[in-house]
């Protein structure tokens, strides 16, 4: 334990309004803490920079999972085990369901949130792909409001997030309908368990007549923030999927990302790899 | 009924699955202090000043500098080249400097970052590469812990002929660390009066007993060393532990009241040693038959900054850089270099493993390069009973290789493997590939080691007639506790449970050696067996006892004997095998009392969009002699399998510097559940004849066949030539792209 | 300070501690339940599993604050008194424990799956564990222990 433990504070807040109150008295003062998965590792390693934090665990407003006609809304406190075990979420969004599946061990998955994984901006994490994928929106949460922010406006730096400092997120809604679509999920990470990705790929495309109608195609670790690759997204709308098409797809890669090297992998390996799953996908 | 051969359930088994086996972390004392290290962050310079940080209140905290060292600032080992504390100059980034305690662990972790070094930079070295170019001289006069050059035949005349084809090849091993799942700790009590008590983390008791005399200039009776629960070791837990030990007791002498020292995650991955990283040159002379005429190799490996173990670790890779064949002209050179990483140090195969793998993957090249399937040539040149070795060993086990590839063969299906995965295009994005590696490990010290270490192991009676068995030998997790008590019991004609083992304590055990080499079974428990039936032949020579009586006509005779002699207690030092002979001077001779022999067969796969390697199916067929406890042996191989498998695929030490970036287990990647094929272990049982029922050593020899059979199932998979391990795969990456250039060919060797 | 207010292997139990005081560290150094071990202090190697409420955790992760109310299981609470778990039993016999470190959090892992899930196939069972690493055994011990534990052998999926 590298931290000095008394120099840190974490309360709990007793409801929503309270938390919310207490984010607005002194913002940026407390933070959000939520499962502990990434931030008691920080802590341990003597690298929490933050000293004063704000335990959500306990609101029961931030957790369930709604299934509506159009939208399934999950509470941020979704864990990953909550993912797993969603009959629907099984069913129509199973690029999530990998994502949890592959996101540490049962001990992580049971405490684990999803708006933990998002509000960590970690470029390296798990789930944000499928959810780029699976046109994501946030609803967040402070004593200003409620406002909704598409997923992939979000992320808008390393590290760096479309999140006031009074601002919870309250959860996460994923519009139904992408069932038909053709889908893929690949987290690599060298073990197949308990990794931190070197790459993760998420892929979606609509498929109709032969032809592409709708795509999109996220990674995690190439870029500041999991990034979607628009430009190969745009190669694709419209055309027949082949090898023909992912070697263009691929070519168009190369302005998506930018993967750089460090202690888990290269950015050789990196794009190239990206290159291989994308090509891969798009052939069909 | 005899319990050698039976799976007698492990001793300690109960209280390790209830949570009530004590490791040293889960004690507790009154007083209590914690310890903790301050390191220097540069890897080479000279120390000019140590400053305290005023916001830190200093005198309520325990300091101990290289100036409080009792006795001599050096740790005692083999070449007594390391200080306990830094005194002026700098050979590493984790060298200790300045040692702190207290009784609170966060004011203490706050006061170790206000402790500020002021370091002056020399230029460092970093690999085997510059340090035998001597860029710098960083350590002696030439960067060379220890060299050895052992030659027979003539070598140049062969290599020179135009009649032989020659195959040349530079094998490279990475750093591994332990990653024993309990991290480093020790406890002590220190004072002038009562004089030092540590118990902790350990695999050999009495090297830190001896460690701890030379630093605080005490006789042996007033140094006590006590073996806690220890949660594995590896090597890993050899030699380092001393230095905690000594650490926490000059904290404790200093403060006056007990100091635990553990280490976290990070400081042990970091500071702690490591497998020796190697390199290895082959130039082999072959007939166009494929039988070996001349083999030329030069091991090179990395010790980092101090000696430690490395001439041992150099002498048993070097020893064992020919593998089990016969070849008349052989030369090996064998050097351990310095360069100013922390040392590395003893890792199970101890340097064996780094020689292994670059024989066997090379080979497969040799096999390649005369046209021959890989397996038809190792027949062509497996050592013989009667055939010496290239120290000059005269075999006289009856070794028979060709039986035990067979074997392992056959029940991988290599054959039908071999031919299909070749013709197949595989699987969309999936190529297969099989390999194997044929090795031999020598058990127990190396040449005259066991002569010099006579080592002694006691068995007495206890009161109420159960027999306590006395070793220095450690439970680490390999089964020492449970089978020292099988053969104690055989020897004695009494059940396992009639038999004590007794905690390893220098207050009351006998030095029996240290906890490595695949000795403790094999030498070890040799020495069990005899002072058991010594203590039997004491109870029947006193007519106490039958010929052949066993049960409780023992426990009564024992109880008999006490009561009328006082105590019963019998005592037997280790003793060569008639004929074993040695000569450290020219290096020659029985190299090892015996050794166990291996074929292990991996079959992997490899996904062509990630370059990641898999293993689907692992074969480890060996002849070890008899098997004590099938369900122990079976463990203990399966574990050194998978460790070798982390070796060859998954863990790499990310190195900056000198410094270990990666030393968290989130980014150092051992194997989980999932990541690991079935295993499958078969063993071949010949009697060794002066082995406890018939045992050989075999804690290492699991380490030695995955890494070459992995990369030469990859070549096969691939056509590509591997020549590095771990095969991450960014290297895969790299070996797929450059794959048309002309060092690719012969990989695949089929 | 907080008064952390939880139950512990069944019994209830009253701390005076940080709020940010790990979970593991209470356990050890509080209430002297050192069965559960610290093997990495990064959840990456489950030697701290205990259960909370029923559910795996690594309590190296776990800030004390979120245990109030709680009640945990840690591997003392395993045995019901001398009867050890069939999984306890089965790792003795089996050889599912070498060095044993990993032991505690592997058993506690196993007996969670066996709830959910008891008669795993060995895919399975090697999910489940995956959480947990052990150095010593290469894990087909541990595997086969749990598959024993489940009673007698049968075709599993």
């Amino acid at each position: 334990m590298r931290s000095y433990l008394p120099s840190y504070d974490l309360r709990a807040a007793a409801s929503l309004e309270e938390a919310l109150r207490l984010l607005a008295e002194s913002p940026g003062g407390w933070r959000p803490f939520a499962g502990g998965t990434d931030l008691m590792v920080l802590f341990e390693a003597g690298a929490l920079s933050h000293r004063r934090f704000l335990s959500i665990w306990g609101l029961r407003e931030l957790r369930g999972i709604e299934v509506t006609g159009e939208a399934i809304t999950l509470g941020a406190l979704t864990t990953y085990t909550d993912v797993l075990r969603h009959e629907v979420l099984r069913r129509e969004f199973p690029l999530l369901c990998r994502a949890a599946a592959e996101t540490g061990g049962v001990a992580t998955q049971n405490r684990g949130t999803l708006g933990g994984n998002i509000a960590n901006a970690s470029p390296a994490a798990d789930t944000p792909p499928a959810l780029l994928v699976y046109d994501a929106s946030l609803e967040l949460i402070s004593v200003r409001g409620v406002r909704v922010v598409a997923y992939d406006r979000f992320h808008t730096g390393y590290k760096q997030m479309d999140l006031a400092p009074d601002e919870l997120i309250r959860a996460v809604r994923l519009p139904r309908g992408r069932a038909g679509w053709m889908q893929s999920y690949r987290k690599v990470g060298t073990r197949r368990a308990q990794a931190i990705s070197k790459l993760c790929f998420a892929g979606a495309l609509d498929v109709v007549g032969g032809r592409v109608r709708d795509a999109r195609l996220a990674f995690a670790s190439v870029a500041a923030t999991v990034v979607r690759a628009r430009q190969a997204e745009a190669v694709v709308q419209g055309q027949v999927p082949g090898s023909e098409l992912a070697r263009r797809a691929v070519d168009a890669l190369a302005s998506d990302i930018a993967p750089i090297d460090d202690l888990r992998s290269s950015a050789r390996y990196r794009l190239r790899v990206a290159q291989n799953l994308l090509g891969g996908f798009v052939a069909g | 009924m005899p319990t050698i051969g039976q799976s007698v359930p492990r001793r300690e088994g109960r209280a390790k699955v209830t949570g009530q086996a004590r490791y040293v972390d889960d004690v507790a004392l009154p007083g209590l202090m914690y310890g903790a290290t301050v390191r220097s962050s540069v890897a080479r310079g000279i120390l000019r000043d140590v400053r305290y940080d005023p916001s830190i209140p200093w005198s309520e905290i325990t300091v101990v500098t290289a100036r409080d060292i009792p006795g001599r600032n050096r740790v005692a080992l083999i070449a007594d080249d390391q200080p306990w504390l830094a005194d002026d100059r700098i050979n590493h980034p984790e060298e200790p400097v300045v040692l702190l305690a207290h009784h609170d662990r966060h004011l203490l972790e706050e006061a170790r970052r206000k402790v500020i070094l002021d370091i002056e930079p020399l230029p460092p070295v970093f690999t085997i590469e510059d340090s035998l170019a001597r860029r710098e001289i960083v350590w002696g006069d030439d960067n060379i812990f220890k060299s050895y050059l052992v030659a027979r035949g003539d070598v140049d005349a062969a290599l020179a002929s135009g009649d032989l084809v020659i195959v040349e090849g530079v094998y490279e091993t990475g750093a591994q660390e332990q990653l024993y799942i309990e991290p480093n700790g020790m406890l002590a009590v220190a004072s002038a009066a009562e004089g030092v008590s540590v118990r902790g983390s350990m695999q050999c008791p009495y090297y830190v007993h001896r460690a701890l005399m030379a630093l605080f200039d005490l006789p042996a009776e007033r140094v006590r060393v006590v073996q806690m629960e220890t949660g594995g070791g590896f090597g890993g837990k050899e030699e380092y532990p001393s230095i905690i030990a000594g650490h926490a007791a000059l904290l404790a002498w200093k403060a006056g009241r007990p100091v635990k020292l553990m280490y976290d995650r990070a400081e042990d991955m970091a500071a702690t040693t490591k497998r020796h990283p190697s390199r290895t040159r082959h130039r082999t002379a072959v007939t166009r038959e494929g039988v070996l005429v001349a083999m030329d190799v030069d091991f090179v490996i990395d010790g980092g900054a101090y000696c430690t173990l490395s001439p041992v670790v150099l002498s048993r890779g070097t020893i064992h850089a020919p593998g089990p064949y016969y070849c008349p002209s052989v030369r090996l050179r064998g050097r351990a270099v310095a360069t100013n990483a922390p040392p590395h140090g003893a890792f199970r195969g101890f340097g064996a493993p780094q020689s292994l793998f670059a024989l066997e993957r090379h080979m497969d090249r040799v096999a390649g390069a005369v046209g021959l399937a890989p397996d038809e040539l190792r027949r062509r040149n497996f050592i013989k009973t009667g055939q010496p070795s290239a120290v000059g060993q005269v075999i006289r086990d009856p070794v028979d290789m060709d039986a035990l590839l067979d074997r392992a063969c056959e029940l991988s299906d290599y054959h039908a493997k071999r031919a299909r995965f070749a013709a197949d295009t595989g699987v969309a994005g999936v190529r297969q590939g099989i390999g194997f590696a044929c090795f031999m490990h020598g058990a127990g010290f190396t040449g005259s080691g066991e002569d010099h270490l006579a080592s002694v192991v006691a068995v007495e009676a206890r009161p109420d007639g159960r027999i306590a068995v006395l070793t220095s030998n450690t439970e680490i997790g390999q089964g020492t506790n449970t089978i020292f008590a099988q053969i104690a019991a055989d020897a004695l004609g009494l059940t396992p449970e009639a038999i004590l083992v007794a905690q390893p304590d220098t207050a009351f055990v006998p030095d029996s050696g240290p906890t490595v080499a695949s000795r403790t079974c094999m030498v070890v428990g040799r020495l069990v067996e005899a002072a058991a039936a010594g203590l039997r032949r004491m109870l029947v020579k006193a007519e106490l006892l039958a010929e052949h009586a066993s049960g409780d006509d023992v426990r009564r005779a024992c109880i008999q004997y006490i009561s009328q002699f006082g105590a019963l207690r019998s005592t037997a030092q280790y003793q060569p095998p008639p004929g074993l002979r040695w000569d450290d001077r020219l290096y020659q001779g029985d190299a090892y009392g015996t050794y166990a022999w291996a074929v292990y067969v991996a079959e992997v796969s490899v996904d062509t969009a990630t370059y990641e390697v898999r293993v689907d199916d692992f074969v480890a067929v060996q002849e070890v002699g008899k098997v004590i406890n099938p369900v122990l042996a079976t463990g203990q191989i399966e574990g050194g399998v998978a460790q070798a498998i982390g070796w060859a695929l998954y863990e790499r030490v990310v190195w900056r510097e000198g410094r270990m970036l990666n030393a968290q287990m989130t980014n150092y990647i051992m194997p989980t559940s999932v990541d690991l094929p079935p295993i499958r272990v078969f063993f071949e049982e010949r009697p060794y004849p002066y082995g406890p029922g018939g045992a050989k050593g075999i804690g290492e020899l699991p380490m030695d066949g995955a890494a070459p059979a992995i990369a030469n199932a990859v070549a096969h998979a691939l056509g590509v030539d591997p020549r590095v391990v771990p095969l991450t795969p960014e290297v895969v990456m790299e070996l797929l792209e450059c794959r048309s250039s002309p060092h690719g060919a012969g990989g695949s060797g089929s | 300070m907080f008064h952390l207010r939880c139950r512990v292997n069944g019994e209830p139990v009253e701390v005076e501690t940080h709020p940010m005081a790990r979970l593991l560290d209470v356990l050890r150094q509080e209430l002297r339940l050192t069965g559960t071990k610290e093997g990495c202090g990064e959840g990456e190697c489950g030697a701290c599993s205990v259960l909370i409420d029923g559910r795996l955790v690594n309590s190296c992760l776990v800030p004390a604050l979120q245990a109030e109310g709680t009640g945990i299981t840690t591997i003392e609470g395993v045995a019901d008194r001398d009867r050890l778990h069939a999984v306890q039993q089965a790792f003795i016999l089996h050889g599912g424990a070498q060095c044993g470190i990993c032991t505690p959090g592997m058993v506690l892992a196993a007996v969670t799956l066996l709830e959910e899930n008891p008669r795993p196939s060995v895919d399975e069972i090697r999910t489940a564990l995956a959480g947990n690493l052990c150095r010593c055994t290469g894990y087909m011990r541990i595997v086969e222990a749990v598959l024993h534990a489940c009673g007698p052998e049968q075709d599993r999926g």
